[in-house]
């Protein structure tokens, strides 16, 4: 063992760059696979976009479990949520939305985010309040709960918007796609992406740079510990179970935009989806998930282009491949 | 005693409720003439073996599946496939059966040796996952599974309504091959809980306890646990495979809807938790009551839902609409793993039977 002078810096863990490559490296593959360079740049924009808005949904889930060992089943009615509550501000502004103006698309859009994420936060506050406190420590009865949440959040949505699909249609100045060359970026794509990055990284600075993102990363490490040097753990995962919930309605408003459409059974879809990128990424892993994410998107648009049958099941060979290679996810967060 | 592998009720009352259920069950075709209650009877059968055998994996290995409802579609599927493609005939009905039941099992061994080995709570999400794979796959394949529309077929001779194995002269009332096919899935379905009901009671059952309780001790005890869990997941794909034979055999159909969908699996669920998780009679308990409740209350929601749009209040109707019965039962879910999570058999036992055996926490 070496020495260490005080004034020395702490040895640092050795950084693990290998699911950082992956992407890139699957990326790269496709290049001659694919064969026209522009459609290859096409397809990679949209998994990034794609693989940004998933992050953003799944980012909530896997926290929550990391933090508190709570498996949230119920992940997916925030996103359903989300997206009803902003065709609330959407709808009766569809007007202004149809100019074509940037600033004024943009100051319908953003409060019809704004509203659906204060919405699904409150009701992740019930939701950890009524179903999940009374559980804890409990994976089965977690599982059971939640999973009846999601039956209740979704019927309720039904009850209330009916069985029919809303059309949610991307604001005028959205449309269409930027050309560079031969190059075809659609501009909402562009959109998400930058919204996308911006969560990660606003995730990733209050989780590494700030006191709040020190206890949290110490409460995923040990939940005990951080208990007994005296903070209530109990109120920094309510704080967390809400932030996730709350980004899970942002996500679902940007998929409604994506899809242009909202429906009470895109949870359903959408649980599945997220489910494939926290396991990828490994449990309580925020760098996982968003290189889970990006991995899952990209699969589907390579996939969906190169192999357009073997789309329905690339996601599970996905999965199954990376478990094979590291069987706790690519980055294995907790001891659970 | 034997039959029931020394595992009785344990309670006076729930002896008496299922008593009073199997004797309906056994006497529906004369008792409810008309197509519907033997239909729910038939369904109460059927999904009471289904439910039983995901109470093999939910409340005696403790591990949530997803993807009961991909086995279940398997044997649906299976003997559709068969009897679509070879005509109604006896050879076909076995070449189903020989195929789905080994393709299940096989699919069951594999997801499991996948999933069990890594952290539990992996299983329940992979589960999910391949569930909904397999649910598009069959939906995709449509030369093979006829897509979203199904397979509709026709059953062999001996079973099919129009023939008369009594005639009305008789004893009063006509003995046809619909009630042949009634009591084939009774006898099947009341089998496979039966046998059900000696796996859980064997050495094997004890070890699948011994790890639902306490994982890490029975590994330290010397049992192999992945073996165990493969074990127990293979044989509820099995009879899950078995049911979807005995439901596609009675409805002369078989579809992502009525074998598939994930909806299923909620109801599943839904009924083995109502029901009593961990207790094989509460399978037949939950069924017997969710299935009632599908079949009967609905209308009594379409009646109040009337009332209340009538009535003028808000929301209301929406809440009420036959539809959104699900929304009651999801709550009645909540409420049940909350209040009482041993189930409708646990309170039973803890009420009215024998307080020593104490077959709740």
């Amino acid at each position: 063992m070496t020495e260490l002078a005080a004034t020395d810096p702490l040895p640092k863990p050795k950084r693990d760059i290998a699911p950082i490559l992956l992407p890139v490296a699957v990326a790269v593959v496709m290049i001659p696979l694919i064969g026209s360079p522009s459609t290859w740049l096409t397809l990679t924009a949209a998994s990034l976009a794609m693989g940004m808005m998933i992050f953003i949904m799944a980012s909530g889930l896997t926290l929550v479990f990391g933090l508190m060992d709570v498996l949230n089943f119920g992940h997916g009615a925030f996103i359903a949520v989300g997206a009803y509550v902003a065709t609330l501000v959407l709808a009766p502004f569809a007007a202004s939305l149809q100019v074509d103006s940037l600033w004024m698309n943009l100051a319908v859009l953003a409060p019809a985010a704004l509203l659906s994420m204060a919405v699904s936060g409150a009701l992740g506050l019930i939701v950890e309040r009524v179903l999940i406190l009374p559980v804890y420590g409990q994976h089965l009865k977690q599982i059971l709960m939640t999973t009846g949440g999601l039956i209740v959040a979704e019927q309720t949505l039904y009850a209330v918007w009916g069985p029919q699909i809303i059309p949610t249609p991307l604001p005028t100045s959205l449309r269409g796609s930027f050309i560079l060359g031969d190059v075809a970026i659609a501009k909402y794509r562009v959109l998400a992406m930058l919204i996308g990055l911006a969560v990660f990284i606003a995730i990733q600075l209050v989780l590494n740079r700030t006191k709040l993102g020190l206890l949290i990363r110490a409460g995923v490490e040990n939940r005990e510990m951080v208990e007994a040097l005296g903070y209530r753990i109990r109120r920094l995962f309510l704080g967390v179970f809400m932030t996730g919930s709350a980004l899970a309605g942002l996500g679902g408003v940007m998929w409604a935009l994506y899809r242009e459409q909202v429906h009470a059974s895109m949870s359903d879809d959408l649980t599945v989806l997220i489910f494939i990128v926290v396991i990828i990424g490994g449990l309580g892993s925020i760098g996982g998930c968003f290189i889970g994410a990006i991995l899952v998107a990209m699969v589907a648009n390579y996939g969906g282009f190169l192999v357009p049958k073997l789309a329905l099941v690339s996601n599970i060979l996905l999965m199954v491949a990376v478990l094979m290679w590291r069987p706790r996810g690519l980055y294995a967060v907790t001891s659970r | 005693m034997m039959i029931l592998s020394g595992d009785p009720p344990r309670s006076r009352v729930l002896t008496l409720v299922l008593v009073v259920i199997i004797l309906a069950l056994v006497a529906t075709p004369f008792l409810f003439p008309g197509a519907k209650a033997l239909n729910v009877a038939a369904k109460i059968c059927v999904f009471a073996a289904l439910v039983a055998s995901y109470d093999l994996l939910l409340g005696y290995t403790g591990s949530v599946s997803f993807a009961h409802t991909m086995f279940y579609g398997i044997g649906s599927y299976a003997i559709a496939i068969a009897l679509y493609g070879m005509g109604p005939n006896w050879g076909a009905v076995a070449t189903g059966i020989v195929i789905g039941l080994p393709l299940a099992a096989l699919l069951a061994l594999a997801i499991g040796l996948f999933s069990l080995r890594v952290a539990a709570i992996f299983f329940a999400m992979i589960t999910l996952a391949v569930a909904s794979a397999f649910q598009v796959l069959a939906s995709q394949l449509s030369w093979l599974t006829g897509g979203e529309d199904g397979r509709s077929f026709q059953l062999p001779e001996l079973l099919r309504p129009g023939t008369v194995l009594i005639s009305k002269s008789v004893l009063g009332f006509e003995v046809n091959g619909r009630i042949l096919t009634y009591y084939l899935v009774f006898a099947v379905s009341a089998l496979m809980i039966l046998a059900l009901l000696r796996v859980v009671n064997s050495p094997f059952g004890r070890v699948l306890q011994a790890i639902r309780e306490n994982r890490f001790r029975a590994e330290a005890l010397g049992f192999r646990t992945v073996f165990h869990l493969s074990y127990a997941n293979c044989l509820a794909a099995l009879v899950a495979a078995g049911a979807g034979i005995l439901n596609a055999l009675w409805l002369r159909y078989a579809g992502p809807d009525t074998s598939l969908s994930f909806s299923i699996m909620l109801d599943i669920l839904l009924m083995v938790v109502i029901g009593g998780m961990g207790t094989i009679y509460g399978a037949i308990i939950g069924a017997t009551i969710f299935i009632l409740a599908q079949n009967y209350l609905q209308s009594l929601m379409g009646i109040a839902s009337k009332a209340a749009s009538e009535a003028g209040l808000p929301l209301l109707p929406g809440l009420l609409h036959p539809d959104r019965w699900l929304l009651w039962l999801g709550l009645l879910f909540i409420a049940s793993v909350y209040f009482f999570p041993t189930g409708v058999v646990g309170r039973l036992r803890n009420v009215g039977g024998d307080k020593s055996a104490g077959g709740s926490h």
